[in-house]
């Protein structure tokens, strides 16, 4: 069953030079499942991830999350599903600078309004001791090391429990040993939550766990190489 | 909303001194507005109460608004009659009836009147002559009507009563004529009549032109002066409530047929110079204000520039446009709501350093304090103006922070 299906996605950018972003892709992604997108500097990654994660909108096909077709959504409805069904973790961790990290978890939760304020704290709470935080709660992310401010970032991509969490580069600023820490969150979040993760790397480490690859090259989706093909010397 | 605010409180902390400049431009103008407000319209109620109360409400003479209609118009309404060369009647000036006029209007509810009979006359002493205007009262119907009896500093209003060749004059008038009380002085009318009066009262109302000029003598003993015996020439109204004197006065001039004037028709031009003077003051004072909006509009566009990456976060996250603008609306409102705060106790400062200013305006004899206007609404109007400035700078910008699109910048960062 899939949680996320983009039919012949096309995003292309008008200027003095058009230049096609992503082509006619299609991607399905099921429940659990762990797939990285990889490729070459520039071939369009990110743009099919923020495709897929309704932060852009396709000039062509569709996406449909849950089984919901997303390409008549205004931007409120899809910054609604945004909040509800979906996490962000990007290559810098992007935190607000002015809160304190429990904070910055409680920051989608307190939007959502779904939990009592205690609720909240206490959500925000348990997932950073979950992601190996406790005792650097209160603390703002100039105070972090850039680990603990990525694991921050996916406690914050966690808070509202989200079916897909994207990750964009999510080690591509981290040195070997967080990045090997964050890989396996991500790794466990699948396996263990069922949540899927879609993430851009260039890392090789980092891919080596995932359930499958995308490849795309100058925006088109490479197929992947059949069975037979697989066999050939 | 709380966590809007907590956001636009966060923001506004991070730009600690420009939120300071921005905070003290809406302080000074909030205070500005408030002083200068206050002092204008403390002295246009100033102006205005010295109207009120030392002036009649309301004035009958025995003048018509319209020229009366010639009887040949009356007689053929609808026919062309061209009337050329009219000689005005030769008639006894005065109201007519006027103790009949005068019990229509006391007939009135919440008014009082008085007739006078007013005409000019020559105090002759010591060898100086000095015209004056001597007017013909009833001490105590006056009493209700005019100002007069607070003004009176020797002797008694009603003591022209007491005595029928009494007469009450001005300080003024006194020293000018080296009078004092109990003196005597020749009085002589226009028609030729002379009678020696006693001065049996004095007063000082502080306009010297007045207190110079102005003499009071019982009805009927002005009368018998000026040979105008049971004629008096002009009834003046005073109202429970003076604001009602137009309308008072359309309904005596309508049972009387003689000319009844309110005081907002006599002091029209000058009522009219202060809507002018008002428009003008708040013109500038909300300019001021516009101004330190500026300063608001300012820091919130620098803000929303500097957090253009976690606009883009926040909405990755899934806040809407809708709460982006509001985030930067409700920075502009703190500073607008903290800038009215300080800015009415500054401008409440100010006031009373103003109030405390004397001036001795031309014409009078006694130094005043500066009025002041303490009503809310002034300070409503200034607060209010403030913030909806400040929340309509903070619009602007908080609009374009609204229109971020999360991938434009999350391309530019990665």
């Amino acid at each position: 069953m899939s949680i996320l299906r983009a039919e012949k996605l096309t995003r292309k950018l008008t200027g003095e030079v058009p230049v096609t972003l992503v082509a006619d892709a299609d991607v399905e992604i099921s429940r659990g499942e762990f797939v990285v997108i990889q490729g070459p500097s520039g071939s369009g990654k990110s743009s099919l991830l923020y495709l897929l994660g309704l932060l852009d909108r396709p000039t062509s096909g569709r996406v449909l999350l849950d089984g919901e077709d997303t390409s008549g959504f205004d931007e409120d409805r899809m910054a609604q599903l945004r909040l509800e069904k979906l996490g962000f973790v990007f290559q810098f961790h992007f935190l607000l600078n002015e809160f304190s990290a429990v904070d910055n978890v409680m920051m989608p939760m307190r939007r959502l309004a779904k939990l009592s304020p205690a609720q909240q704290r206490e959500r925000a709470l348990q997932l950073l001791h979950d992601l190996g935080l406790e005792g650097q709660e209160y603390k703002r992310p100039s105070q972090l090391s850039g680990g603990q401010r990525q694991r921050v970032a996916i406690a914050r991509a966690l808070a509202n429990d989200p079916v897909i969490v994207l990750a964009d580069e999510p080690t591509g600023a981290l040195d070997s040993k967080s990045s090997d820490n964050v890989r396996s969150i991500l790794r466990a979040l699948a396996t263990e939550q069922h949540r899927s993760i879609i993430a851009v790397t260039h890392d090789a480490n980092f891919a080596s766990v995932a359930d499958r690859r995308i490849e795309i090259v100058d925006g088109r989706i490479v197929p992947p190489p059949t069975s037979t093909a697989s066999a050939t010397p | 909303m709380k966590l809007h605010f907590d956001i636009a409180l966060s923001h506004l902390r991070g730009r600690q001194r420009q939120t300071i400049v921005s905070l003290f431009g809406v302080v000074l103008g909030v205070g500005f507005f408030l002083a200068v407000s206050g002092l204008m319209r403390g002295s246009e109620r100033d102006l205005i109460e010295r109207l009120v109360d030392t002036a009649p409400h309301i004035r009958v003479s025995d003048e018509f608004r319209d020229p009366r209609p010639q009887p040949a118009r009356t007689l053929y309404p609808e026919g062309a009659v061209a009337i050329r060369g009219v000689k005005p009647r030769s008639e006894r000036r005065g109201i007519r009836q006027y103790k009949q006029k005068l019990a229509t209007i006391d007939a009135i509810r919440g008014v009082q009147a008085a007739p006078l009979l007013v005409s000019q006359a020559i105090f002759s002493f010591a060898g100086q002559d000095e015209a004056v205007t001597l007017s013909g009262i009833m001490p105590a119907r006056m009493i209700g009507v005019s100002a007069i009896e607070n003004d009176i500093t020797a002797g008694r209003l009603d003591a022209i009563d007491a005595n029928p060749n009494g007469i009450i004059i001005g300080e003024a008038l006194a020293r000018k004529l080296s009078l004092a009380m109990n003196d005597t002085v020749s009085v002589v009318s226009p028609v030729g009549n002379v009678r020696t009066m006693k001065i049996v009262g004095l007063f000082a109302t502080g306009n010297s032109g007045y207190d110079e000029s102005q003499t009071f003598a019982q009805l009927t003993r002005v009368q018998a002066l000026m040979n105008r015996p049971d004629v008096a020439n002009l009834i003046i109204v005073r109202l429970d409530d003076a604001y009602r004197a137009q309308d008072v006065a359309r309904t005596i001039e309508t049972a009387t047929g003689y000319k009844s004037v309110s005081w907002q028709e006599s002091s029209k031009d000058l009522l009219d110079a202060l809507t002018v003077r008002n428009i003008i003051m708040y013109s500038v004072v909300g300019a001021i204000l516009l101004v330190a909006c500026f300063g608001i509009y300012n820091v919130i566009s620098t803000v929303v520039l500097e957090k253009t990456r976690d606009i883009a976060i926040l909405k990755s996250m899934g806040f809407h446009a809708g709460d982006i603008r509001r985030i930067f609306v409700i920075e502009g409102a703190l500073i607008g709501v903290a800038g009215s705060a300080l800015g009415v106790a500054v401008g409440s400062l100010m006031m009373r350093g103003v109030q405390r200013i004397e001036i001795k305006p031309p014409g009078s004899v006694e130094s005043i304090s500066l009025p002041i206007y303490w009503g809310w609404d002034q300070f409503l109007l200034a607060a209010a103006f403030a913030i909806l400035s400040a929340v309509f700078a903070a619009w602007l910008p908080a609009r374009k922070g609204g229109r971020v699109q999360p991938v434009d910048i999350l391309r530019g960062a990665a």
